[in-house]
């Protein structure tokens, strides 16, 4: 791997009470600067794993290491967007979106003008005094997207920011999520269970075994993106080529 | 409301009550049923005079304290019994408790134990108010959305700032409801109060009304504490309606 690494797991398990094993030594290291996507089945852990990388969950065995320093809960170079959203349903979009700067105790005008500045990077400035119940789920997910830019962390980490939105809107989110970051020296970890979304947006899939969720492969599907518009990297031949060798692998896991 | 084809407004029906009231009366079928008219010019009389101002601002202030104190203790009471599992279970089942119990029952009690006064009646709003807001503020904090805590912290929320930020805005709606049902009660707990003690507030005036058969006068109290109860409660509800505005997304 040329990039260096900006994540680092190392041995991380995670069991529940009960004795049900979601993670067994997983080991990763997910380079700076790139997309990587955590790929695989319901019931891989695939939200566990990011949540624990996130710091929201502590892992039961192993540790993860976030720029040279090992994850002891969240923290500001760490950014998370939900796959539910989490929007505030009584604060306007502005505010949402402002939200994680209001945490820190960014005074009120500055965090305002870098919400709104994120706002538009969105494509959501008209709707800024508008509240979550009053727009559509991928309106909502932008919103979702821009807090996690608008508190400027180097890792941002998604949870299936897509599943809960329509096939099109699915589609125009990517390409725009991918047009965004080209600008951006974000490193993104995303997780998913479409083999097209991983193949489509990833510099580095990691592909997760179930019960208990294991690395089972790291494809680098190597897709020439810049230049070339969404119906072109769709008929790439390396594009095809991961989305094969991603389905060969995952078939075995579907009953 | 729908009459006939036509919209009438909805206090068209306490104005057919007032007829059959007003009607029943002028039969002179009891004592204790006057006309409608005499009690509303009864009320007129009595709503000027010293006696009847100075039993509705002790009362009103008896109402205030058992309700602030209903709040500053019922508020924090719930939002640590949702938070602190076993607290929740050990004082779960005597909120359930006293929440369904007849609390009128205890209030002889309280008198033995505090004396014949204010004090009395105060407590006696208190407990009648108190549990039904903890228990709501309990079932609030308990149903906010747990993606929305874990979303705050994820964006280095401080623990202060999860119960601020997040839990009791998220519970507000739920807290507003037990607030308005915990007002409701705590009128009730006033009159029933004061009946018992006999001697101050709205209370005395009843007493004295009853016992020597003033029956328009006694009607005409009748209403103004029906009408405050009802005026409490439609301002928390009036409340309520502006926070359902976004609540209604959750």
């Amino acid at each position: 791997m040329s990039a260096e690494a900006i994540v680092e797991a190392r041995g991380v398990g995670k069991s529940y009470d009960g004795g049900v094993e979601a993670l067994k030594d997983v080991s990763l290291a997910l380079p700076r600067g790139k997309l990587s996507t955590l790929l695989g089945p319901s019931g891989c852990g695939k939200t566990t794993l990011l949540k624990i990388i996130a710091g929201l969950i502590p892992p039961s065995r192993g540790e993860v290491w976030v720029k040279g320093m090992k994850v002891e809960g969240p923290g500001p170079e760490r950014a998370f967007v939900f796959q539910d959203f989490a929007l505030l349903p009584w604060a306007n979009v502005l505010r949402n979106v402002a939200f994680g700067l209001e945490l820190r105790g960014t005074p009120k005008e500055q965090r305002d003008e870098i919400a709104r500045r994120q706002i538009a990077e969105v494509g959501l400035s008209s709707f800024e005094s508008s509240y979550p119940h009053q727009l559509s789920g991928g309106m909502r997910q932008r919103v979702g997207l821009a807090r996690a830019l608008a508190v400027d962390a180097d890792i941002i980490l998604m949870d299936e920011p897509f599943s809960s939105v329509d096939e099109q809107t699915r589609r125009k989110f990517q390409e725009e999520l991918l047009d965004l970051l080209r600008h951006k020296e974000k490193t993104v970890i995303f997780v998913t269970h479409s083999i097209e979304e991983a193949a489509y947006l990833s510099d580095q899939i990691v592909l997760l075994s179930p019960r208990p969720g294991a690395v089972s492969r790291i494809i680098h599907p190597n897709i020439e993106r810049s230049g070339r518009n969404p119906d072109e990297i769709r008929r790439d031949k390396n594009y095809l080529d991961a989305v094969d060798e991603i389905w060969q692998i995952l078939k075995q896991y579907v009953a | 409301m729908i009459l006939f084809g036509k919209r009438v407004p909805i206090l068209f029906s306490l104005v057919i009550w007032f007829v059959v009231w007003e009607l029943i009366g002028q039969a002179n079928l009891s004592i204790l049923i006057p006309p409608f008219s005499r009690v509303v010019a009864a009320g007129i009389t009595i709503l000027p005079t010293e006696k009847f101002s100075a039993a509705v601002s002790i009362s009103l202030r008896s109402f205030a304290i058992g309700m602030a104190f209903a709040l500053v203790i019922g508020i924090p009471t719930g939002v640590l019994m949702a938070r602190v599992e076993n607290l929740g279970k050990i004082l779960g089942m005597w909120v359930n408790i006293f929440v369904s119990a007849p609390i009128s029952a205890l209030v002889p009690i309280l008198m033995a134990v505090i004396g014949i006064g204010e004090t009395t009646v105060v407590f006696t709003v208190f407990l009648f108010a108190v549990f039904v807001i903890i228990l709501d503020t309990q079932v609030g904090i308990k149903q906010a959305d747990r993606s929305l805590v874990e979303m705050a912290r994820s964006f280095g929320a401080q623990r202060h700032q999860i119960y601020t930020k997040v839990l009791l805005l998220s519970a507000l709606p739920e807290i507003l409801a037990g607030l308005r049902l915990g007002a409701i009660r705590g009128v009730k707990g006033v009159v029933i109060g004061q009946l018992l003690i006999a001697i101050i507030g709205v209370g005395e005036l009843f007493e004295l009304y009853s016992r020597n058969f003033l029956m328009e006068e006694f009607w005409a109290l009748v209403i103004v504490v029906f009408i405050f109860a009802f005026a409490v409660s439609e301002a928390i509800a009036f409340l309520e309606r502006r926070v359902e505005y976004y609540a209604s997304a959750r």
